[in-house]
């Protein structure tokens, strides 16, 4: 099953398939399980085998001991698999010191990102400052926003250092899909959704809205640089020396 | 109140009284109030929207297997603001799938299965004249039909219809072009339908049970439309005042669901009725408050799809079985627990919009725990087939596959309503895949089983069975090679609504060839309806001559004339015992009728 799926390029990837695929063994034996008795039953029991139907039916209690054991697996799978690996993905955030700390800001049919620069700190944004060279409405006179490097559809970040991402969207729902680091979530205008994720292998993935966002929902795609740590400094460096003529 | 049918059936022949009535043609075909007449004009009226709601995905087929190549034969005949050169646009897609959903679910299967058969079958199964109200019934067909009509005529409306969806989440469905505001008028009477519809079935239900017919012997049908009524009733009120509040947002400003700051292209927007108009928008609204109650509805009704199909295919497979069902009261108990807690699961279609831990625990759980009563009913089917004499009838065929694809449909909820596994899953064709088992292998074929099963009722003549099993057949093969791949392409990380098929996006290179495969099986299933709506009509002319009880079955239905009479029974049924006695040992014939007097 895992070669139909994306590579695993997250901390928590292996995690969550793990998770997945043990859901699909209990599918696949319950499936099997129902498919033989059913293949049998209706061969054995078929009017010319078997013209006179019993009153009584079936006898026993095997399907006492299938319901049980559904309960069973379905509790094993929620109490020791899902609950807690949501718990991680929602609760045990990152300290923002040690992780990269980035806004996307979703739009009808792009990703804007905000990086905070080295200040650490994300200058503020109004609506009204919102125009064509200034998707996000970055008020530049912020004194923190001075830093801040802005971008469409590219997003680089460093691998094997814990990312968070404040998801938020200017218009419509959007939905934030990384496929290869087995991230979604919705970036719903008027909230900010903080998610989080380790990336761990250096590579150019996609980022697909995930939500139907309107006419241009199918090409909605924004492109995720994971990149070495030294490469990454080059990058933002570049970056932050173009902000110098401030505009 | 219609005097005629509301008489209690303890008074005897309740038809003498108004057998010499004439009525003339238009309340006897059009604006009748004969619920068996209501029962086939919801059903013919389902099926049609059933199979145009189907033609929109063939359409949506080809522009998948064949981005931007102009659709053949009949693209020349959309127009230029929907497919320029027969070359499906964007916008032309999004309303294909919007109303590709909405027509399937709140057109097509529901009306088929709660107006059609609850309504032509639930009287006659209880041993009742007709609906407790018959006019409130036949009222709740003309809504259903308008709201039809308005959904229709969205399509040649300036925009075009509804684009956002058969969920139309705000902001997007309130600021994007196209119908909404059609969609959401068309909802209203949709609903108000299905409200007059659930309030007469509980009624009728409950008052007009034949002397005899205690909650215990009622058909697993009755029980199925009983709680699939309690459903649409509690469920379907937050919608539409939820509709009503779009509208508002929609076409007087209001702000419910559209939150403050929202700036569209670059603009703020200042109107929720046009960007470009100059009032200021209020905002303080909030999307997510749409899709609880949308989804408080559209969990329930996935119910509201699925519990009627259960009751068709118990009834078949007790009648093709010759058998009592197995476990009938853990069946009922299961029924009625399903029900309930298809109210508290909705979240679950929730996950991805920034859910804690307490509430996404809630609903996994909530969420496992009504899988359970599933799988009782589904075993209790199951066990039902050991020990039986099978028939291989046209309608136990389509029961029996009923099983194993509602088995599949069932099965892949499971890592869907687990919200880590969801977290790849969500959104995508896998969604899709799990859901049209459910619905479409699923209940539809149960519906198309209940076609073949009661048509002889109807109409006093049997279907073609050559044409029905090549119906069958055929359709089973191509409806798993629609729906299979899905899960492939889902796990693949394939995404829905997407115009060209996911063809932009890198790690769905590798599955985008499934497309032009399930392009052909779609078509292929097109074709195989072909035998179906053949034997449709030619059935009805042609088809077998049969008497009251073609099927040798026990339920009372059978008591009445094929096609029974206004007033339905002959004389006044009395239930004498359980619904499905078959086989009973000692008994002359291997079935003894509910109706069937004990002999002294």
């Amino acid at each position: 099953m895992l070669s139909y799926m994306p590579i695993q390029a997250s901390a928590h990837a292996a995690e969550i398939d793990q998770m997945t695929i043990l859901v699909h063994w209990l599918m696949a034996v319950l499936f099997v399980g129902w498919g033989a008795f059913f293949i049998y039953v209706v061969f054995r029991y078929r009017s010319g085998a078997n013209p006179k139907a019993s009153y009584e039916g079936a006898k026993g209690k095997i399907s006492k001991g299938l319901e049980i054991g559904v309960v069973i697996a379905e509790m094993v799978l929620l109490v020791f698999y899902a609950i807690p690996a949501w718990a991680k993905r929602v609760k045990q955030f990152p300290p923002e010191n040690e992780a990269t700390v980035v806004r996307v800001i979703a739009e009808q049919f792009a990703w804007n990102i905000q990086y905070p620069g080295p200040d650490g700190k994300f200058g503020r944004t109004k609506p009204e400052l919102v125009s064509a060279d200034n998707p996000i409405g970055l008020d530049r006179s912020d004194p923190v926003a001075k830093d801040d490097v802005t971008e469409i559809n590219q997003l680089h970040l460093p691998v094997d250092r814990p990312v968070l991402v404040h998801l938020s969207s200017k218009d419509v729902i959007h939905s934030f899909g990384l496929y290869e680091m087995r991230v979604k979530q919705d970036a719903i205008p008027g909230m900010s959704i903080p998610v989080w994720f380790i990336p761990t292998r250096i590579g150019e993935y996609d980022i697909a809205c995930s939500q139907l966002c309107g006419l241009g929902h199918f090409r909605m795609r924004g492109f995720l640089s994971i990149q070495s740590d030294a490469d990454y400094r080059k990058w933002m460096d570049d970056e932050l020396k173009g902000l110098r003529p401030a505009r | 109140m219609d005097k005629s049918a509301t008489h209690h059936p303890t008074v005897a022949h309740p038809h003498v009284e108004h057998a010499h009535e004439e009525l003339g043609f238009w309340r006897t075909y059009v604006f009748s109030v004969d619920h068996k007449w209501i029962g086939i004009q919801y059903a013919v009226t389902g099926l049609l929207f059933l199979l145009f709601g189907f033609t929109l995905m063939m359409l949506m087929r080809w522009q998948l297997a064949y981005p931007g190549r102009p659709i053949p034969l009949i693209g020349g005949l959309f127009g230029q603001d929907k497919a320029p050169g027969g070359i499906m646009l964007p916008e032309f897609y999004n309303q294909l799938g919007a109303m590709h959903g909405t027509i399937m679910v709140f057109m097509g299967v529901v009306p088929l299965a709660v107006g059609g058969f609850g309504n032509f079958v639930l009287p006659l199964q209880i041993g009742a004249p007709d609906m407790a109200f018959p006019k409130i019934n036949m009222m709740s067909y003309w809504a259903y039909f308008l709201g039809g009509v308005t959904m229709l005529a969205s399509f040649f409306m300036p925009g075009g219809a509804a684009q956002s969806g058969w969920t139309s989440y705000p902001p997007l469905s309130v600021i994007n072009q196209g119908q909404q505001t059609m969609w959401l008028i068309g909802m209203m009477f949709l609903i108000t339908s299905s409200l007059l519809g659930s309030l007469n079935f509980i009624t009728t239900t409950v008052q007009l049970r034949a002397k005899g017919l205690s909650w215990m012997r009622l058909p697993f049908f009755v029980w199925a439309q009983f709680v699939t009524s309690f459903l649409l009733l509690l469920a379907f009120p937050p919608l539409e005042a939820a509709g009503i509040l779009q509208l508002m947002d929609k076409v007087a400003g209001t702000s419910f669901f559209m939150p403050s700051g929202l700036v569209v292209s670059n603009r703020i927007v200042t109107s929720m009725t046009g960007i470009a108009q100059g009032s200021v928008a209020s905002g303080g609204g909030n999307p997510l408050l749409w899709q609880h109650l949308f989804w408080f509805l559209a969990h329930p009704e996935v119910y509201v799809l699925i519990l009627p199909a259960m009751g068709i295919v118990s009834e078949i497979i007790a009648n093709n079985t010759r058998k009592p069902l197995w476990g009938y009261r853990a069946l009922v108990y299961s029924l009625v627990f399903l029900g309930f807690m298809s109210f508290i699961v909705w979240a679950h279609h929730m996950f991805m919009t920034g859910m804690g831990t307490t509430m996404s625990a809630f609903f996994q759980t909530t969420t496992m725990i009504i899988s359970i009563p599933s799988v009782v009913i589904l075993t209790a089917l199951l066990m039902s087939l050991v020990g039986a004499s099978i028939r291989f009838t046209t309608p136990m065929l389509f029961a029996l596959a009923f099983l194993p694809m509602f088995g599949i449909g069932g099965l892949t909820g499971l890592p869907l309503g687990l919200a880590p596994s969801d977290i790849h899953l969500h959104d995508t064709y896998y969604v899709i895949g799990h859901f049209h088992y459910v619905v479409a292998p699923g209940t539809i074929f149960a519906l198309f089983g209940g076609v073949y099963y009661w048509f002889p009722k109807a109409t006093g003549r049997k279907m073609n069975d050559l044409l029905g099993q090549l119906h069958f057949w055929g359709s089973l093969v191509a409806i798993n090679l629609v729906f299979f791949p899905m899960f492939i392409e889902g796990l693949a990380g394939m995404n829905r609504r997407m115009y060209d098929g996911g063809a932009q996006f890198a790690h769905t290179k590798s599955v985008l060839y499934w497309n032009v495969v399930q392009g052909y099986a779609a078509w292929a299933l097109g074709l195989f309806q072909l035998f179906f709506i053949v034997n449709f009509f030619m059935s009805i002319k042609w088809g077998k001559a049969v008497d009251r009880n073609p099927w040798e079955a026990t339920t009372l239905e059978w008591a009445a004339p094929s096609p029974p009479p206004h007033g339905n029974f002959l004389t006044e049924p009395i239930a004498y015992r359980a619904p499905y006695e078959y086989s009973v040992p000692g008994a002359a014939k291997d079935f003894t009728p509910q109706f069937e007097p004990e002999r002294a």
